[in-house]
C-alpha cells in the first residue's frame, strides 16, 4: 500500500485535526480554534459527543487494566493521538511499572508533542507513522527496541479503524499486524457505528469529510469480520459501556447510545 | 447532619460523568474522600486557610476535572451540604470556602488551559520548523540538482506554459531564460515529430499517463535542430488533479551524428559519397520485397578504358574523375540511388518502374550527359561507358538474378563495341549465363572427373559390321546434368580449357580403344577423337598422340582423328607440319563436317587424309521418298573423295531410306541413330563380345 506523503499535510493548523478535536471533547486545551469550532458544530448536531467520547477512552482505561491483568506488558497504541490524561502508559505502568507503550500516529504535530511529553518518561516510545502502512511500523527502531514482538503483545486500536477506508482494506490491515503478533497477544479495537443511531451517523460522517481523516462508520458484522482471526474474550462485540463495566459505577441506560463497537480479542 | 460518607459519595457522582477522568469509580471516591477531609480541616479549623481552599480547586483540575459541569456540580454540592456537614461552624466559612476552591480551580484551569496551548503551539512550531527544515533541504537539493545537472530540466504548468527551466536545458536549446520561459510546449513541434509524441504528450496533460519516454527532435533558437532524449514527467496536486510537467533531456545530437556518420561509413562509398553496394542492395531488396512498386529498373554502367586512364595518369587522376563522374552521375538521376560498387563500376536504380523505356531513356540520358569531357586537373578527358539496362517485375526475380541480368547485359554491351547500352534479353543472357557459368566451373570439372566419354558405332555400309567407334565427350555438370559437347566445347576453346579437356580425352579414348584391342584383336573398332581447330595449332600435338600411344601401347592405325573442315583448310605451315607427323605415325586423320566450310577442294589432294565425314545437314535431306536435289551434291562428293583415295562416312542417319540412298551413292560407312546412339563403352563391349 503506497501512501503518497503530501507536504501541505505535515502541518495544518487552519484545517481541522482528529487528534484535536479529540483532545478538545475529553475537555483538554491541546487544540486551535479550528478544531473547537469544528467540535462545537459536532456537538450541536449531537450533543452526547463528548460524553461518547469519555465512554471510548474510559473503555482504553478497563481494557489496558484488563490486559495487564492477563500478563501483558507490551503494548502497542496504533492512532494514539494528543496525549491526553489517562494514557496507556499511565494506566498500564500504575499497575505494572514494567510495561512498555509504543504510541504509533500519522499526525507530526500530535507526535512532536507526545515526544516532548514522553521524554523522560521511561518504557515509551512515540513514532510518526502511518498504521496503514505496517512495515513501517513494525520496522521502526523505537518499535523494535521496545517491543518484542515474538512474545504475546497487545495491540490496541482505538477509535483509528474507522479513519481508514475500506479502499485502504482494513481487514487486511489488521490481519498484516496478526501475522506479525506471537500468540496469546491481543488486539482491543473501538469502532464508530452507524447502528446505534442511524440518524445521527450520516451529517458526522459528512462533517468529519472535511478533516483530513474522512471517517467510515461499520456495522457489527463488519466490524466481526475486521478482528476475524482473534478470539474475543467475553463479553464479544459490543456497546462501549457494556465492555466489562467498573461494577463500582452505576450502569449505564441506552448502550447503544454511544454509538460504538467495542472488542478485546486474543490471537490463537 | 450529613454523613461524612454519603457527601463524598455524591460529590464522586457529581463529578463522575462530567469530565474525563481516568480514574475508577472507587478511586474516584477516594480522591473525593481527600478533598472532603480538606473541606472538614477548613470549617474546624482555628483560622480559615483560604491557601488550603484553593489546593482543593488546584487539585481538581490536577485530576482533571476540568468539565464546566464540574465546577458548576461542586459548588451548588458544596452550598447545599457543606453547612450540613458541620453545621456548627458552617455558616461562617462555606461562601469563602466556596469562592476560594472556584477561584483555585480557575486559577489551575487556566493554568493548564495555558500550558496545554504552550505545549501545542510549541508542537506545531517544532513541527512546523522541522518540515520547513525539510522542506528547505530537499528544495536546495533539488536546486543544486536543477542547476548543477547536464541533464536539461524543464518545468511547464497543465496549460504547457514553461515556468523554469535549468541552465542546462536553456544552454541546449540556445535561449535565455526570460526568452525560454515566454514560450509553451506547444511551439516546440518539429514538423517530423512521430505524432506518438504529441498524442502521449496529450494523455499526459489529461492525467491519463504518468509519463511517457521518447527521441525527439527540436529546434534550437539559431534554427539548428537537436535530438534529444526525453522524458516527461505529470505531477499531481494533493486531490490528484495534474497541474504542472517536468522534462528530462539529455542532448543526444552528437551521438545520433556519430552514429549516423557511421551508418553513412557503412553504406557510402568513401571516396565518391555514392551509395555503396551493402546500401545497394539493402534498398534493392527493400525495392523487391515489394516496397515501392510492381517492377524495378537498373542500369549497370561500366567506364570504358577506365585503366587507361588510371595506367597513364595514375590513380590520382583516375579517382578524380570517378569524382566527376559521380557526382555528374547524382545530377543526372537525382532521385535514384546511384551506387558504386565496383572500382570503375556504378548501379542506378529505378524504382516503381513501367517498362524497360523509362530504364533504356535514362541509360541514354546518362551517356548524353557523360560525352562531354571531364576536366581532370590539367587534362580534358573524355571518357564512354557500357550500360546494361534491366527491367523486371519483383516477383519474378532476385537480387541475383537482376544483377547477373545487369552483369551479362553489360558484358554484352562492351562486346558489341562499348560506348552503348544493351538491352536485356532473357533468351540471350541464359545462354550466356550458362556459357559463362560453365566456362569458370571447367578447369574445377576436369579435375572432379565430371567428364565422361561415350561412343557411337561406325558401320560398314556394305554389311553393317561395325567399322569404328566415334569418342563424344559427356560433362556430367553437378547441378546441370549430362551436358553434350556442343554446350562446352567452343567455350573451352575461347577459355583456352580444351588443352587439358583434349588431353584427358585423347588419353581415355586410348585406354579404352587399347582394352578393346587387347580383348578383340583385329575385331576391335578404330576409336574416332573429335580434334578442337586450337588443338591442331598446338604444335606439341603430335608428340603428344604419340607419347599416348606409347603409354597405352594402342596400335597407331587403331586412332582416328577428326578435324573440322575449318581447321584443315586454314592452309597453316604448322598445321600442316602436325597433320604430316601423325599421317607418319599411321593415324588416321578425317574431316568432320564436310561441305560446310566452303573449302577450296584443290587444297584436299595436299593434305594426309583417310577420309571426310559429310556434314549431317546434306544427309537430312536425303530423307523421303524422292530424290531430293541434294542427293547430287552429296554424290559429288563421294565421287570426288574416292577420286582423292579418300574414304565417305555420312553422319545423322536415321531413316532406311537415308541409308539406302547412300549406299546406291556408294558412300563406304555411315554413323546414326538408326544403327546405334552413343553410349557407355561396356555398351560396345557388350555388341564385340556377341560378335
Amino acid at each position: 500500500m503506497q501512501h503518497r506523503r503530501r507536504m501541505t499535510d505535515d502541518v495544518q493548523t487552519d484545517r481541522p485535526s482528529a487528534a484535536r478535536i479529540y483532545d478538545y471533547y475529553l475537555g483538554g486545551s491541546h487544540n486551535f480554534a479550528v478544531d473547537r469550532e469544528f467540535a462545537k458544530r459536532a456537538i450541536e448536531l449531537w450533543p452526547q459527543l463528548p460524553e461518547i467520547m469519555r465512554e471510548n477512552r474510559s473503555f482504553l482505561n478497563r481494557a489496558v487494566r484488563y490486559l495487564v491483568g492477563q500478563g501483558i506488558t507490551q503494548f502497542l497504541d496504533l492512532g494514539s493521538g494528543i496525549p491526553t490524561v489517562g494514557n496507556v502508559h499511565e494506566v498500564a505502568q500504575s499497575e505494572n511499572p514494567h510495561a512498555r507503550v509504543v504510541y504509533v500516529d500519522t499526525d507530526p504535530v500530535a507526535v512532536t508533542l507526545s515526544r516532548s511529553l514522553l521524554a523522560g518518561v521511561a518504557n515509551t516510545e512515540i513514532v510518526e507513522a502511518d498504521l496503514r502502512d505496517v512495515e513501517s511500523v513494525l520496522s521502526a527502531v523505537e518499535t523494535r527496541q521496545l517491543l518484542d514482538l515474538s512474545a504475546p503483545t497487545a495491540v490496541l486500536m482505538i477509535a483509528v479503524l474507522h479513519f481508514v477506508p475500506n479502499s485502504d482494506d482494513p481487514a487486511g490491515i489488521v490481519a498484516r499486524y496478526r501475522s506479525a503478533m506471537a500468540p496469546g497477544s491481543y488486539l482491543a479495537l473501538s469502532h464508530a457505528t452507524h447502528e446505534g443511531e442511524p440518524g445521527q451517523a450520516e451529517p458526522h460522517m459528512a462533517l468529519y469529510a472535511q478533516t483530513g481523516t474522512p471517517m467510515t462508520m461499520r456495522s457489527r458484522s463488519e466490524v466481526e469480520a475486521i478482528v476475524d482471526g482473534f478470539e474475543p474474550v467475553s463479553p464479544g462485540v459490543v456497546y462501549f459501556p457494556q465492555w466489562r463495566p467498573d461494577p463500582e459505577s452505576p450502569a449505564l441506560p441506552d448502550p447503544e447510545r454511544f454509538t460504538g463497537y467495542v472488542v478485546v480479542g486474543q490471537r490463537r | 447532619m450529613t454523613d461524612r460518607a454519603e457527601f463524598v459519595a455524591e460529590w464522586a457522582r457529581a463529578i463522575a460523568d462530567t469530565s474525563y477522568v481516568s480514574l475508577s469509580a472507587a478511586q474516584l471516591e477516594v480522591f473525593a474522600g481527600g478533598l472532603t477531609d480538606t473541606l472538614v480541616t477548613l470549617l474546624d479549623g482555628p483560622a480559615y486557610d483560604a491557601a488550603a481552599a484553593r489546593r482543593i480547586g488546584e487539585a481538581m483540575i490536577a485530576a482533571h476535572c476540568t468539565g464546566a459541569d464540574t465546577l458548576q456540580r461542586t459548588v451548588v454540592l458544596l452550598g447545599d451540604r457543606l453547612p450540613d456537614l458541620r453545621p456548627s461552624t458552617a455558616d461562617r466559612r462555606v461562601s469563602r470556602i466556596i469562592g476560594d476552591v472556584a477561584a483555585g480551580y480557575a486559577a489551575a484551569l487556566r493554568e493548564v488551559t495555558l500550558a496545554e496551548q504552550d505545549a501545542i503551539s510549541r508542537a506545531v512550531f517544532a513541527t512546523q520548523r522541522t518540515a520547513e527544515q525539510q522542506l528547505a533541504f530537499s528544495e536546495a537539493r533539488f536546486r543544486a540538482m536543477f542547476t548543477e545537472a547536464a541533464t536539461g530540466i524543464g518545468i511547464a504548468d497543465i496549460d504547457g506554459n514553461i515556468l523554469e527551466a535549468n541552465p542546462a536545458l536553456l544552454n541546449m536549446f540556445g535561449y535565455s531564460a526570460e526568452a525560454f520561459t515566454a514560450r509553451n510546449v506547444s511551439e516546440l513541434v518539429h514538423p517530423d515529430d512521430v505524432p506518438e509524441v504529441w498524442e502521449m504528450y496529450g494523455e499526459l496533460i489529461a492525467g491519463i499517463r504518468e509519463d511517457f519516454h521518447t527521441e525527439k527532435r527540436f529546434f534550437r533558437s539559431d534554427g539548428e535542430v537537436i535530438w534529444t532524449n526525453l522524458t516527461v514527467s505529470l505531477i499531481r496536486d494533493d486531490a490528484g488533479h495534474p497541474t504542472h510537467q517536468i522534462a528530462l533531456l539529455e542532448d543526444v545530437t552528437e551521438r545520433r551524428d556519430l552514429l549516423a556518420r557511421l551508418q553513412h561509413q557503412a553504406f557510402h562509398d568513401p571516396l565518391t559519397g555514392l551509395a555503396n553496394r551493402a546500401l545497394f542492395a539493402q534498398r534493392l531488396d527493400a525495392i523487391l520485397a515489394g516496397a515501392a512498386g510492381p517492377r524495378v529498373g537498373l542500369c549497370y554502367l561500366d567506364l570504358d578504358g577506365f585503366k587507361t586512364v588510371n595506367d597513364t595518369l595514375g590513380h590520382h587522376h583516375g579517382d578524380e574523375l570517378l569524382i566527376c563522374i559521380a557526382a555528374s552521375l547524382e545530377r543526372c538521376c537525382p532521385d535514384r540511388t546511384v551506387a558504386r560498387i565496383g572500382g570503375d563500376e556504378f548501379v542506378i536504380l529505378l524504382e516503381d518502374t513501367t517498362s524497360i523505356n523509362e530504364v533504356i531513356e535514362l541509360a541514354e540520358k546518362v551517356q548524353a550527359t557523360l560525352s562531354t569531357p571531364f576536366q581532370v586537373g590539367t587534362h580534358e578527358l573524355l571518357i564512354t561507358s557500357s550500360i546494361g539496362v534491366v527491367e523486371q517485375a519483383v516477383t519474378t526475380t532476385d537480387a541475383g538474378d537482376l544483377m547477373t541480368a545487369a552483369d551479362t547485359t553489360l558484358y554484352r554491351a562492351k562486346n558489341e563495341g562499348k560506348n552503348r547500352y544493351a538491352v536485356f534479353d532473357r533468351a540471350r543472357t541464359q545462354t550466356e549465363i550458362t556459357r559463362f557459368t560453365l566456362a569458370a566451373a571447367m578447369p574445377t570439372g576436369i579435375r572432379r572427373g565430371e567428364f565422361l566419354l561415350e561412343y557411337q558405332p561406325w558401320v560398314s555400309l556394305s554389311d553393317e559390321s561395325w567399322y569404328g567407334v566415334e569418342a563424344l565427350v559427356r560433362w556430367r555438370h553437378p547441378s546441370l546434368g549430362l551436358l553434350a559437347p556442343s554446350h562446352f566445347i567452343a567455350l573451352a576453346e575461347e577459355t583456352g580449357a580444351i588443352v587439358p579437356l583434349g588431353r584427358w580425352v585423347l588419353e581415355q579414348a586410348c585406354l579404352q580403344a587399347t582394352h578393346w584391342w587387347h580383348t578383340f584383336g583385329d575385331e576391335a573398332p578404330v576409336v574416332s577423337v573429335n580434334l578442337a581447330p586450337s588443338q591442331l595449332r598446338d604444335p606439341a600435338l603430335a608428340d603428344e598422340v604419340g607419347d599416348v600411344l606409347r603409354q597405352t601401347g594402342l596400335p597407331a592405325g587403331q586412332l582416328q582423328l577428326e578435324l573440322t573442315e575449318h581447321a584443315v583448310m586454314r592452309d597453316e605451315p604448322a598445321s600442316l607440319h602436325t597433320l604430316r607427323a601423325l599421317h607418319a605415325m599411321r593415324v588416321k586423320i578425317v574431316i568432320d563436317d564436310f561441305g560446310t566450310g566452303y573449302s577450296n577442294l584443290s587444297h584436299l589432294h595436299r593434305l594426309p587424309l583417310f577420309g571426310l565425314k559429310l556434314d549431317a545437314s546434306f544427309i537430312r535431306e536425303l530423307d523421303g521418298p524422292r530424290d531430293p536435289p541434294e542427293a547430287k551434291i552429296v554424290a559429288a562428293l563421294i565421287a570426288l573423295a574416292h577420286n582423292l583415295k579418300l574414304t565417305v562416312t555420312a553422319e545423322g542417319v536415321e531413316s532406311r531410306a537415308q541409308r539406302d540412298r547412300l549406299r546406291a551413292l556408294g558412300c563406304d560407312t555411315a554413323q546414326g541413330w538408326l544403327f546405334a546412339p552413343a553410349g557407355p563403352p561396356e555398351r560396345v563391349t557388350k555388341h564385340l563380345a556377341r560378335g
